[in-house]
């Protein structure tokens, strides 16, 4: 259940006060105040709360949306891309397997350009079956066309939500948008949140509109057969719409700013000035890791971190930037990619202008704190991927 | 919009690139006919998405969903509900083949006609995957040749008929080329139907089914006339109506050689596959026997 619907007369609540929630229960009340019209969704481990949050919302009328509880993911995906074909405001949610059953439907919704919007509460891939959380399934669908956010506390699944919404549907951009939240480290936590008046948001996302939306009085095919000479224009258009993620995407962090007050970046940094050691990683770990930093300078090591908010396209620049100074550079990866290190620690080694130190960790519900963090960047060799867990005897 | 050689008619122009004698063009144009022309379709993988045209070129004149495989009906669920809550009553018409509808669309299908969405689903059997080049799929019929069965399809094709009826969905209703009147009439039901409509439309395929290209609407008529193929409907709680030309044919079917013989995929059939079919008419006979007074259409 989400603790969520249970809030009485949420409206009447004033803005700037907290609240108590957790990462689904942010979400499915980011999908409430973001007046989403079309929700489909299918019951996955950890995000079935969101979708139980909205229908909540939906059912006792605070949210007017039409809600499809679907056969399975990939018809939750398929069913909200052709409302969103119809220029609904659209929303889904999954995990794990289902964003894999999606795949079909992921790929598709990204070459439609539908600024579709789906939390991902991020979950290991089986077998063996594991209910707790990696990152591997999002990234997974990294070349797909899909913009990519990780949360790292509450306040920022929800805030992300909203700036999720507005960087899609930016008519620059017009590509669907992935909201990471770490399954049950996030997503089942709770904590603080303070929530954005509706009017506010509407003023602050405007109507959804996309271009080539279904007209009868224009009848128009879409993603119809297309040969050689055409298919790579549209493959080149959707690499040009991401290129411009960066910037509209700082443009979206500057004007919910001016809404709420909380500043956010494409990679957001922690006591990175003077940094010998950049720690780098995803979500909630990397949220971690800064109790980790502050422990490893009261031992002497100037520590920092690099926490890039924007996945996908992968911050590059700014990553090398923030860490340029930095003796040693230590990736915190939740992912594999079997033969090639952590799926992040590609990222970042290809960005900067060092060898990476990759540490795969976290993966599957491993428990990693912020004392075993200072342990990790000890051992980490630049060059090469160790494994938290060690050697298997 | 208006487009050179426009047909009065419908919506489905001239110059598509459908096979010569494409029983699935034919019916499908003649449904879209009864559709308004604020419809939307939505087309899974299939030869309906091919004889659209080329991009930037196309032959439907309403807008057209294209999507994958198994997401033709969910896709047009999405279409559908979004439609609704715009209060926009655009009529949805999902045209897929038989193996995106019985085979990996199957699970969509159900879904879709268990939510009761309000469109209708036009299936266009032409047992078989034509569009990959005439492969085996569910609905492919006892000992007809194809290119994953080179010596003919063991067994029986599945009943998709009763899958759907067992959803009891607004309306439902069988129908082939060889009879437009019937058809459009159906088609007419099935989009003034209140809920998920499906209409299943024989489609005689001359490439993959190796019969000459005027020869569809013959063949779609001998599936009726041998009681291999029957012509009924049924609406939400109501039974089923079996149409004229299948009483008369399920009281006095033709040999189901008159069928099996103009076709080369039955080529390579036995009298064992034969006899399969044989005793399907007899199914037919004996299933919609309590049926055949009922009728009055």
């Amino acid at each position: 259940m989400s603790n969520a619907a249970a809030e009485p007369e949420p409206d009447e609540q004033a803005e700037g006060e907290a609240r108590i929630m957790t990462g689904t229960g942010a979400i499915a009340r980011a999908v409430r105040d973001v007046n989403v019209d079309a929700v489909a969704a299918y019951p996955i481990t950890p995000q079935t709360e969101i979708v139980e949050g909205i229908a909540e919302y939906v059912e006792t009328g605070e949210l007017d949306a039409a809600f499809s509880r679907v056969e399975s993911e990939h018809s939750a995906l398929s069913s909200v891309m052709g409302a969103a074909q119809a220029n609904a405001r659209t929303f889904t949610a999954t995990a794990s397997q289902g964003l894999l059953y999606m795949s079909e439907m992921v790929w598709w919704t990204a070459g439609s350009r539908l600024p579709v919007v789906m939390a991902i509460a991020n979950r290991a891939l089986g077998p063996p079956w594991n209910i707790w959380g990696s990152h591997t399934d999002a990234l997974s669908q990294r070349d797909s066309g899909w913009i990519q956010l990780f949360a790292s506390d509450v306040q920022e699944a929800y805030d992300l939500m909203l700036a999720g919404y507005r960087i899609a549907e930016d008519s620059d951009v017009m590509l669907p948008m992935m909201v990471n939240l770490d399954g049950f480290t996030l997503a089942h936590t709770m904590q603080p949140l303070r929530t954005v008046p509706r009017p506010a948001i509407s003023d602050y996302l405007g109507e959804p509109a996309v271009p080539h939306a279904i007209d009868v009085d224009a009848p128009r095919g879409y993603g119809a057969f297309t040969a050689g000479d055409n298919f790579w224009k549209f493959r080149r258009k959707m690499m040009d719409a991401m290129e411009r993620v960066p910037d509209v995407t700082r443009e979206a962090f500057a004007e919910l700013e001016d809404v709420t007050g909380r500043e956010y970046d494409l990679v957001h940094e922690y006591r990175t000035d003077d940094a010998d050691v950049a720690i780098v990683g995803l979500g909630t770990l990397a949220h971690e890791a800064e109790v980790a930093a502050d422990l490893l300078r009261e031992e002497g090591t100037a520590a920092g971190v690099v926490r890039p908010q924007l996945y996908t396209p992968f911050p590059e620049e700014e990553v090398r930037t923030a860490v340029a100074d930095a003796e040693k550079v230590v990736v915190l990866d939740r992912s594999t990619s079997f033969g090639r290190d952590g799926i992040v620690t590609r990222e970042v080694d290809r960005a900067i202008d060092q060898d990476a130190a990759g540490v795969i960790a976290g993966i599957g519900g491993q428990n990693v704190a912020y004392d075993d963090i200072v342990r990790i960047v000890g051992g980490a060799t630049p060059g090469e991927t160790v494994w938290f867990g060690g050697e298997i005897e | 919009m208006t487009w050179v050689h426009e047909q009065e008619d419908g919506q489905v122009q001239k110059g598509h690139p459908a096979c010569a004698g494409c029983g699935m063009v034919l019916g499908v144009r003649h449904i879209l006919a009864e559709a308004s022309d604020d419809s939307v379709a939505v087309i899974p993988a299939s030869c309906a998405s091919v004889i659209q045209g080329v991009y930037p070129y196309t032959a439907f004149d309403v807008p057209v969903v294209n999507t994958a495989f198994a997401a033709g009906p969910s896709t047009a669920s999405g279409v559908e509900m979004a439609l609704e809550q715009q209060d926009d009553d655009s009529d949805v018409i999902v045209v897929a083949g038989d193996g995106g509808t019985t085979d990996i669309g199957l699970a969509s299908l159900s879904g879709v006609l268990e939510r009761d969405h309000d469109l209708t689903y036009v299936l266009y059997d032409n047992e078989a995957y034509s569009n990959t080049g005439f492969q085996k799929s569910g609905r492919t019929p006892a000992g007809a040749r194809t290119t994953t069965t080179p010596t003919g399809r063991t067994g029986r094709q599945k009943d998709i008929g009763e899958i759907v009826k067992a959803h009891d969905p607004a309306y439902m209703a069988t129908a082939t080329p060889g009879d437009i009147e019937d058809l459009s009439r159906k088609a007419s039901e099935a989009i003034e139907a209140d809920g998920a409509s499906f209409i299943h439309l024989l489609a005689p395929c001359p490439p993959g089914w190796n019969i000459a290209t005027d020869d569809s609407v013959d063949v779609a008529r001998a599936a009726v006339d041998t009681g291999l193929w029957v012509l009924y409907e049924r609406k939400r709680g109501g039974d089923v109506r079996v149409n004229r030309q299948s009483v008369d044919a399920l009281q006095d079917p033709d040999d189901v050689e008159r069928y099996v013989e103009p076709q080369g995929r039955f080529d390579t059939a036995g009298e064992a596959d034969v006899e399969i079919l044989r005793e399907q008419v007899e199914d037919n006979r004996e299933k919609f026997a309590e049926h055949l007074e009922e009728v009055d259409v």
